[in-house]
């Protein structure tokens, strides 16, 4: 039984995110970021969950995050993405990109950077006025946004101005974006398309379109595969989920008929790809779980002594080319469990990061579970 | 800016604990009472840190004020759960009448803890008060333990102690299982009251003032326990000391004549009740329509109005005497309470939960309010739709995403305007779109935006003229890559099926120029006829409506598609009327 540890704060957090391990790091990630949304005076926090298993003054298990600090954000927190371990790239729905600076010795944040007006809606009629900037994606020191006025932003962290900007990349709103290679990136949009956009062409056109088959139904979030880079999961707005290819066709791969409603954010895990996690405004998380055990295949592949070296040479290239690819996801073995037993009110972000989950609701709890394969 | 803890930490427990039609046991409902009150307690206690750690005074004043409406809130909640919701009966309603005055009367403790902290506490100035403090709350044993301090300090009164000390152990109590019945607890208690009064007419107390009003107390003496005005503070307190120690098998229906007394004997002439007083004294009166007409008043949070009507209903103890304007009156507070929800920023999905909890009105009260949710951002469209979907409000579904495609169109984002409105599937909006479109086209001689139009799918459907635009560009497609024969056919359907708009015809018919005009016979004779009689009636029509309006570009234009058609039925005439290769 997985110990999650839930937090009530009086906010509604729209992104949760851990803040990233040092490469040679061993333990498992200790800080994670939040960010509100619909107050009148939204936050961007910053908290700390304890050691697992280390005991606290009544023995007590002390898994519960605690509140370092934070700091008032103008306007809804849209995405977020930890820069380095001490910057925070917060998207916001005037449209504004703030870079906020956690200072680890007095456990403070301060905004170090804002691109003001990222995203606005030039209306010939009345002055500029913001859109929400939806997406942001960090690649040190690169920043990407997107947004509702369909634009996408290339900045420097340390420069004032866009490096370079794609005006009306899209002709509806872009709600995601996540890096491809170091020069490209993946976005999704409201009609159902993910493109892919290489920003070392000097054109203002998408090296590539895909789109679902049948209804174009927006598409909400992108994730790619860590190590496979062709393999690109998305979440739609009936709660599908579609496993694209994008070496191959126009298409997704695979739908998975998932969620009720909009799915939010879908993470591969970052170390352990054959997992999958997404989570949805129906208010579930989901677990997706396509690691087979090489141990409990049909036992007729086992036919002697001397082929079994060359079968089980077979079954570790077979996983190699991934399950998430295979068309037929009922016949291999995926499990899928849902991480929320009382399901209430949306659970709008997820983040993992080895052993640790947190994830954050509109029922304004936070919940953090520190030992996701146990 | 006082942390509005309240009604968002409310989460978890509150609307009603089950739905409308269903009995709940007692017990459940008494845990659910409970429950609110830890939630009030947890709120108390964050207000009381949040008093305590600001430097502001006052905004210290402000929650200081805060706390003190909560422990007013729980004080009356815990009444109301005591006499309403657990209805104890005689008996026991004795003992949780004496929890209920022990949890919150807080100075004692502080008291208590310096008396018992200090050197030696018989000495202490205060101990005696703390003496009667315990006798007047019934806490039997501690008082015994206090007063076996004083004996050892003090071996002369050793006998009085003895016999105190007796009284004290031997007194009878209601008892919460089943033991004993009324009528025997009564019995033993009079036998009790009989024997203290023994000892106090004996004398056995007179050389000890304190150890005689102890004794006087504990046989009900009303003006022994009014000189300890001070230390019981308030007369629901006195009310309480007095039932322990004149009537223990009190039943609830009884507790009204003893109440008022009460408060008529504790405050006196001086000072007139409170509002605190008078919902108590409701209470004890189990005047529950009272209680929640004074709580109204006296409080100017809605939150315990709401919910405690709502629990109250669920025990079943509100008549639902309809009030005038159609709802009973818990539907009448949830839905007042749901719709301040609505007025707070963040808070109005909670909002939606309580008004599916209000068979009558609810779903009319969501509808209005729904639409009124100020959305800044797509995503709270996003979810404003979900809720409005679930519950079917189509209405309201249109509505919105008509407003996000309006704001959409105005801000020249076409894509985004579609996508609203194929959610909404709105025909006639789609429509809107589509002549946006082809207006741009006409205007600039290009499409923008081709990865919408390209990419329409099954969505195309949606209204003839989205259709119309969709085959209009892959009519431009196929022209672009050279497949002329299917360029063309694809020209033709699109007039002959009236897929396209008359205004939009004489453009076809010019797009058609071009093909007309090829080297080779793309226009087979069936075909170029049809496109002929296509002209016929629009020039037809044309004349009709401009008959003095002479335009020369647009003639020379019906001139030269006329040239042309007759050139190309010329050719294809040849070409059909040849013998295929002999």
């Amino acid at each position: 039984m997985e110990e999650v540890c839930a937090r009530f704060v009086s906010q509604k957090i729209s992104k949760a995110r851990w803040r990233p391990l040092p490469a040679a790091a061993l333990q498992p990630p200790d800080l994670f970021a939040t960010g509100s949304w619909d107050n009148e005076d939204n936050r961007v926090s910053v908290w700390s969950v304890g050691d697992v298993g280390s005991a606290g003054l009544n023995g007590e298990y002390q898994g519960e995050p605690q509140l370092l600090c934070d700091i008032r954000h103008n306007g809804d927190v849209m995405d977020m993405q930890f820069l380095d371990q001490e910057r925070i790239v917060v998207a916001s729905s005037t449209g504004s990109v703030t870079i906020f600076r956690h200072h680890q010795n007095n456990q403070t944040l301060s905004a170090s950077h804002r691109w003001e007006n990222a995203h606005y809606h030039a209306d010939q009629y009345t002055a500029c006025g913001g859109a929400a900037c939806t997406g942001v994606i960090c690649n040190n020191p690169e920043i990407v946004t997107v947004g509702e006025d369909g634009r996408i932003n290339l900045f420097r962290a340390d420069q004032k101005d866009a490096v370079r900007t794609i005006d009306n990349a899209d002709s509806s709103t872009l709600h995601a974006v996540t890096f491809l290679r170091t020069t490209e990136i993946l976005t999704v949009n409201s009609i159902g398309q993910l493109k892919i956009w290489d920003f070392r062409q000097q054109r203002n056109e998408p090296a590539q379109i895909f789109s679902l088959t049948g209804d174009r139904v927006p598409l909400h979030c992108v994730d790619r595969h860590p190590s496979q880079q062709h393999i690109v999961a998305t979440g739609g707005q009936d709660g599908m989920l579609s496993i694209w290819d994008i070496r191959q066709g126009t298409m997704p791969v695979s739908l998975l008929n998932a969620h009720e409603a909009e799915m939010w954010e879908v993470h591969f895990h970052p170390s352990n790809p054959d997992h999958l996690f997404t989570c949805s405004e129906d208010g579930s998380l989901w677990h997706w779980d396509t690691s087979t055990d090489v141990s409990e295949k049909p036992s007729f592949l086992h036919q002697g002594g001397r082929s079994t070296a060359y079968i089980s040479h077979s079954t570790i290239n077979q996983s190699v080319v991934s399950a998430w690819l295979s068309n037929d996801p009922t016949k291999d073995r995926m499990e899928i469990t849902n991480l929320i037993p009382n399901q209430t009110l949306s659970v709008n972000t997820l983040d993992v990061l080895g052993p640790c989950l947190v994830y954050g609701t509109d029922a304004e709890a936070i919940y953090v579970n520190r030992q996701l394969f146990a | 800016p006082v942390p509005s803890l309240l009604p968002g930490e409310k989460r978890p427990t509150l609307t009603s604990p089950q739905p409308p039609s269903s009995r709940p046991p007692c017990l459940l409902l008494v845990q659910v009472s409970k429950n609110y009150r830890s939630v009030i307690r947890a709120c108390m206690e964050d207000m009381h840190q949040a008093a305590i750690s600001t430097r502001d005074s006052a905004l210290q004043s402000q929650y200081s004020i805060q706390v003190s409406i909560l422990s007013a809130m729980e004080l009356i909640w815990n009444l109301c759960e005591i006499l309403f919701v657990e209805a104890a009966p005689a008996g026991p309603l004795l003992l949780r009448l004496l929890d209920w005055v022990q949890l919150h009367i807080c100075d004692v403790d502080n008291m208590v803890r310096e008396v018992l902290s200090s050197e030696n506490p018989s000495k202490h100035k205060l101990f005696w008060n703390v003496v009667d403090i315990f006798v007047l709350q019934g806490r039997m044993d501690e008082a015994r333990h206090l007063l076996s301090k004083e004996a050892i300090a003090n071996p002369t009164s050793m006998n009085m102690y003895k016999i105190l000390d007796d009284l004290m152990k031997k007194m009878p109590v209601p008892s919460l299982g089943n033991t004993q019945t009324l009528t025997e607890m009564e019995l033993k208690w009079q036998h009790w009251h009989e024997e203290c009064q023994r000892y106090l007419q004996d004398g056995t107390f007179a050389s000890n003032s304190h150890m005689e009003s102890i004794c006087k107390i504990l046989l009900g003496d009303e003006n022994a326990i009014l000189e300890k005005k001070e230390l019981m503070t308030t007369w629901y307190h006195f009310l309480v000391t007095r039932l322990l120690y004149s009537h223990p098998t009190v039943k609830p229906m009884e507790l009204r004549f003893y109440a008022q007394s009460s408060m008529d004997m504790f405050l006196g002439e001086e000072s007139s009740p409170e509002p605190l007083d008078t919902i108590l004294m409701a209470a004890f009166e189990f005047e529950l329509h009272q209680v929640i007409k004074e709580c109204s008043v006296a409080l100017s949070n809605w939150w315990f109005v709401a919910h405690l009507t709502d629990l109250l209903d669920h025990c079943k103890l509100l008549q639902s005497h309809n009030l005038y304007f159609g709802s009973n009156m818990r539907e009448f507070l949830l839905l007042e309470y749901a719709s301040g929800l609505f007025s707070h920023p963040s808070l109005w999905q909670l909002g939606v939960d309580y008004f599916d909890h209000c068979p009558e009105y609810g779903r009319v009260y969501l509808e209005l309010h729904i639409e009124r949710i100020p959305l800044n951002t797509e995503q709270k469209a996003l979810k404003v739709l979900r809720i409005c979907e679930q519950r079917q409000m189509h209405e309201q579904v249109r509505s919105i995403c008509k407003i996000m495609a309006m704001k959409a169109l105005r801000n020249n984002r076409l894509g985004s305007a579609l996508s609203w409105s194929i959610r909404a599937k709105d025909a006639a909006f789609a429509t809107l779109i589509s002549d946006r479109f082809l207006k741009d086209y006409c205007e600039r001689g290009c499409f923008s935006d081709l990865d919408l139009i390209d990419n329409l799918g099954p969505s195309m459907l949606l209204s003839d003229r989205l259709t119309f635009l969709g085959k209009y560009r892959e009519f431009h497609r196929l022209y672009g890559e050279k497949r002329f024969s299917e360029a063309a056919r694809l020209l033709l359907m699109l007039m002959t099926a009236h897929i396209a708009p008359c205004s939009f015809w004489m453009t076809l018919l010019t797009d058609a120029l071009p093909l007309l005009e090829q080297k080779e016979v793309i226009f087979s004779a069936e075909q170029t006829y049809e496109l002929m009689r296509c002209l016929e009636d629009l020039t037809a029509g044309k004349l009709n409506r401009q008959k003095f309006q002479d335009d020369d570009v647009e003639t020379m234009k019906v001139e030269m598609l006329r040239l042309a058609l007759a050139r190309n039925l010329a050719r294809v005439i040849v070409k059909e009327g040849t013998l295929e290769g002999s």
